[in-house]
């Protein structure tokens, strides 16, 4: 019980089932699955589809504070990368077709890429700080996006393209299976090559690990080249959810809320260790929190403060400072307890 | 003036026990401390003496075991407990602010108030009357981290001295100190014994030991060996106690120094005219295959900056570089590890051992890095390499799982040989393995070096104590003021000829 409880990311699960409970018990029917046409319906369902952008932005913000940096410019490497597939397809006499969309998508991957690169560069070769370096693209790429999009906001419709967010394979929504391919291929890329442990002690100790033979340019190059090209994919099923690029709602503010999943779940700002599994936790947490809001009703100009007063709590509850105190509390309690006079038992 | 017992003790503390996961890092250890007395606390890395002051600093909690100071049976939870009972200490990284001024940081979180916050005037004159006491004139309101680590040093004391400790814990507080600033430093603590405070001296410089001390306890393994006067306890005998094994084995080794180097062999590694603007002046090295070349001189006189070059950890710009006969550029420390030369940093915490990852992963690192990422070294071959190298290095605890960094100091520095040893290097490059652990640990990688060398491994060897160069080098490349002034044979030089050749010897021609 006591490992159960030690394990990091404890506080962090039992901060997401306290939601669903908190939620099923204010409406039953929030836990219901249903199946229609061999295709699962369901709050549960939603939160998994609607969580897929915001997990794959997480995912590679993981990489990149594992390394001691920052990716601010994810939001604005989703907003080009919806302009670009979506100024293709708008412009392609065949917006239906499906060769249309795949190399609308095959391209704006490409460029999400090459952004990536950039901040990369930027960072690895540069040297310079992941904060600033990655502020350039998050200020200059919305402006990109305007720029393909010639100020507009383009509108499509493709079966296809919507298809990629709204549609569903064996029973299950497309987006949740495109999450989870790229949470299963991270973790396996990870833990089981060296990539892991390399990114972790580049992160601890940049210095050492250079001497100890680690290439670390080359780890944290990787590790914005692997962001930029999540945050193109989560550019696409943005797009294709609402069906329109929009180059300033897109992705707004999504790097805050990719750097407090990734908190949430338990990996430190300060680089190093790391955890995906706590990143998903804490991905889904922020997609239960934004439900619970909507499910609970709560007004539109209040849900702000709702949705920080739960973060906070989140947080504290998990601070190890805060643990310590309580333990010291029930320590004292304890010794006082049997500092108090007491039946002395009798030695027989 | 040696304490005597008569007067009770400020500080008892009596079978103290702590316990950590696994290991008992004190069992049952008594500890006396008296006003106006300098007591050392000895033991080599791991022997319990961080753990035993942190107990009185109020860092860890005692699992059993009394704590009384100043007649008072004491609960120390907080440092702020500790700092309550009169118990101050210092440690050896200092802990201030460095971007604050040096009066703010004497008088932090007691400054003097007046109607309208804090009276900063009347603080800055409170800090300039403490400073002055300790000898110290310099200007409150400069800012601390322009002053050097021994000012620095005295600064925190007379922190201390401003919440009026009756007990000053002074952890290694020499370890950077140049003479000069260490005889400053004692005459304060000398003031302040004289004032009755009980002062508790961390070093593990003998000469220091006994140079300042009233009183020393040896602990040895979490337990305590003895409590002695410093006058009555012999210098041999200390260290005896403190290792618990004789010290023939470190002489066992000089046989060592007197084997002989086939010089006709081609050179593991040969540096003609290796230099660096502003760094070091142009060297020649030559290395040969088995062959242990110390570099001896004092800080700052470039060896650093030399085996920094060799290893491409900085870039030379002039000179060559030839490994084994063939010319190499060595740009990178990628590169030199792709010739079999392995380099262990003089800055252990800093640039040697990853702290939040476990001892297996550290001492797998160089291998890990040299097949590249994709390809990870199976599991049950990095399990046999690690432990090959916890048991043959003698790494304590033998814990694969534990995280490098909770490792003493001794033991940092076996990880990190075992992880160069494990890639097999052709050429071995030391920068001070030796310095700030223990005789027992120190003995165990003399040892290993003396032995490698002995199966064929080249090594360079840095250290800052002659006495270890001349023991375990065949030849010692001598250096000053950034260049290399000469090449000495330990056969014909002993510590005071290799004493004077650092001091005085003028250069000589290029050959």
């Amino acid at each position: 019980m006591k490992r159960i409880v030690r394990h990091r990311l404890f506080w962090p699960v039992v901060a997401l089932i306290s939601l669903i409970v908190i939620n099923t018990i204010a409406r039953p029917q929030f836990i219901g699955v249903t199946v229609r046409d061999g295709e699962l319906y369901g709050a549960l369902i939603d939160i998994l589809r609607n969580s897929a952008p915001l997990m794959l932005v997480a995912l590679g913000m993981t990489i990149v504070i594992a390394t001691r940096g920052i990716d601010l410019s994810v939001g604005a490497v989703m907003a080009v990368s919806g302009a670009v597939a979506l100024t293709i397809i708008d412009g392609s006499p065949d917006p239906e077709g499906v060769g249309t969309v795949t190399i609308a998508v095959v391209t704006a991957l490409a460029v999400a890429l090459v952004l990536g690169s950039w901040n990369g560069f930027l960072v690895a070769i540069g040297g310079i700080q992941p904060i600033i370096a990655t502020l350039v693209l998050m200020l200059a790429g919305r402006g990109v996006a305007l720029l393909i999009t010639e100020g507009f906001i383009t509108t499509v419709n493709s079966a296809p393209y919507s298809f990629i967010s709204s549609g569903y394979i064996v029973g299950l929504p497309v987006a949740f299976l495109i999450a989870a391919v790229a949470i299963t291929t991270l973790a396996l890329l990870e833990r089981r090559t060296a990539l892991g442990v390399l990114t972790e002690a580049v992160g601890i100790n940049p210095a050492a690990s250079r001497l100890a033979g680690v290439r670390a340019r080359g780890i944290v190059f990787s590790a914005y080249v692997a962001t930029g090209l999540l945050a193109g994919v989560a550019g696409i099923l943005y797009s294709a959810n609402i069906r329109a690029a929009d180059a300033n709602a897109t992705g707004q503010f999504i790097e805050l809320y990719a750097i407090l999943a990734v908190v949430l779940g338990g990996t430190s700002l300060a680089g190093g260790k790391f955890t995906i599994a706590g990143t998903v936790i804490g991905v889904l947490i922020i997609q239960t929190l934004e439900s619970t809001i909507l499910f609970l009703g709560v007004p539109a100009a209040q849900s702000p403060v709702f949705f920080a007063i739960v973060v906070i709590v989140v947080v504290v509850v998990q601070s190890p400072q805060l643990h310590a105190w309580v333990r010291k509390l029930a320590r004292s309690r304890q010794s006082a307890n049997t500092d108090a006079p007491q039946k002395v038992k009798v030695a027989s | 003036m040696p304490a005597d017992t008569e007067v009770p003790p400020v500080v008892d503390m009596s079978s103290i026990t702590i316990r950590f996961p696994g290991v008992l890092a004190l069992d049952g250890v008594d500890f006396r401390l008296f006003p106006g007395e300098v007591h050392s606390l000895m033991g080599e890395n791991g022997a319990g003496k961080s753990t035993l002051i942190k107990a009185l600093t109020g860092v860890y909690a005692v699992d059993s075991g009394q704590i009384t100071v100043a007649g008072q049976q004491r609960v120390l939870t907080s440092t702020s407990d500790a700092q309550d009972a009169g118990i101050s200490t210092v440690y050896q990284e200092v802990n201030l602010s460095p971007n604050l001024s040096v009066g703010e940081n004497v008088m932090l979180g007691h400054e003097p108030r007046k109607a309208r916050g804090i009276d900063w005037r009347a603080a800055h004159l409170e800090a300039a009357h403490h400073l002055e006491s300790l000898g110290l004139a310099i200007d409150t309101r400069s800012t601390l981290s322009t002053h050097s680590i021994a000012v620095q040093q005295l600064v925190a004391i007379s922190r201390a001295m401003v919440l009026d400790a009756k007990v000053l814990v002074l952890d290694e507080p020499t370890s950077s100190l140049d003479r000069g600033e260490v005889e400053r430093l004692f005459a304060v603590i000398r003031d302040l014994r004289a004032k009755g405070v009980a002062i508790l001296f961390v070093s593990h410089f003998l000469n220091q030991v006994y140079e300042i001390s009233d009183r020393i306890t040896v602990l040895r393994n979490g337990r305590l060996i003895g409590e002695h006067l410093a006058s009555e306890l012999p210098r041999s005998e200390l260290v005896a106690k403190m290792i618990g094994r004789e010290l023939d084995e470190l002489a066992a080794l000089s046989s060592v120094a007197e084997r002989e180097i086939d010089r006709t062999a081609t050179p593991v590694l040969r540096a003609t005219g290796i230099g660096r603007q502003g760094d070091l002046e142009p060297v020649d090295v030559e290395v040969y295959p088995g062959e242990v070349v110390g570099i001896a001189g004092l800080l700052g006189s470039g060896r650093t900056e030399l085996v920094r070059l060799l290893y491409g950890a900085d870039r030379a710009d002039t000179g060559q570089i030839e490994v084994k006969g063939t010319s190499a550029r060595m740009t990178s420390p990628r590169q030199a590890i792709d010739r079999r030369i392995a380099f262990s940093s003089e800055d252990r915490r800093g640039e040697g051992i990853i702290g939040d990852l476990t001892v297996a992963e550290n001492i797998v690192l160089g291998i890990q890095a040299r097949r590249g990422a994709m390809r990870r070294i199976p599991r049950a071959e990095a399990d046999a390499v690690v432990k090959e190298y916890i048991e043959a290095l003698g790494v304590r605890p033998a814990d694969p799982s534990m995280l490098a960094g909770n490792l003493s100091g001794g033991n940092q520095q076996k990880v990190l040989l075992g992880r160069w040893l494990a890639t097999a290097p052709e050429l071995l490059i030391l920068d001070e393995p030796t310095r700030g652990i223990d005789v027992g640990a120190k003995a165990d990688i003399q040892r290993k070096v003396a032995e490698l060398s002995a199966r064929g491994l080249s090594v360079i060897f840095i250290s800052s104590e002659l006495e270890e160069v001349l023991r375990i080098a065949q030849r010692v490349i001598v250096m000053r003021d950034r260049r290399k002034i000469g090449e000495v044979s330990p056969q014909e030089t002993d510590l005071s000829g290799l004493v004077e050749y650092i001091a005085n010897k003028t250069e000589e021609t290029a050959a």
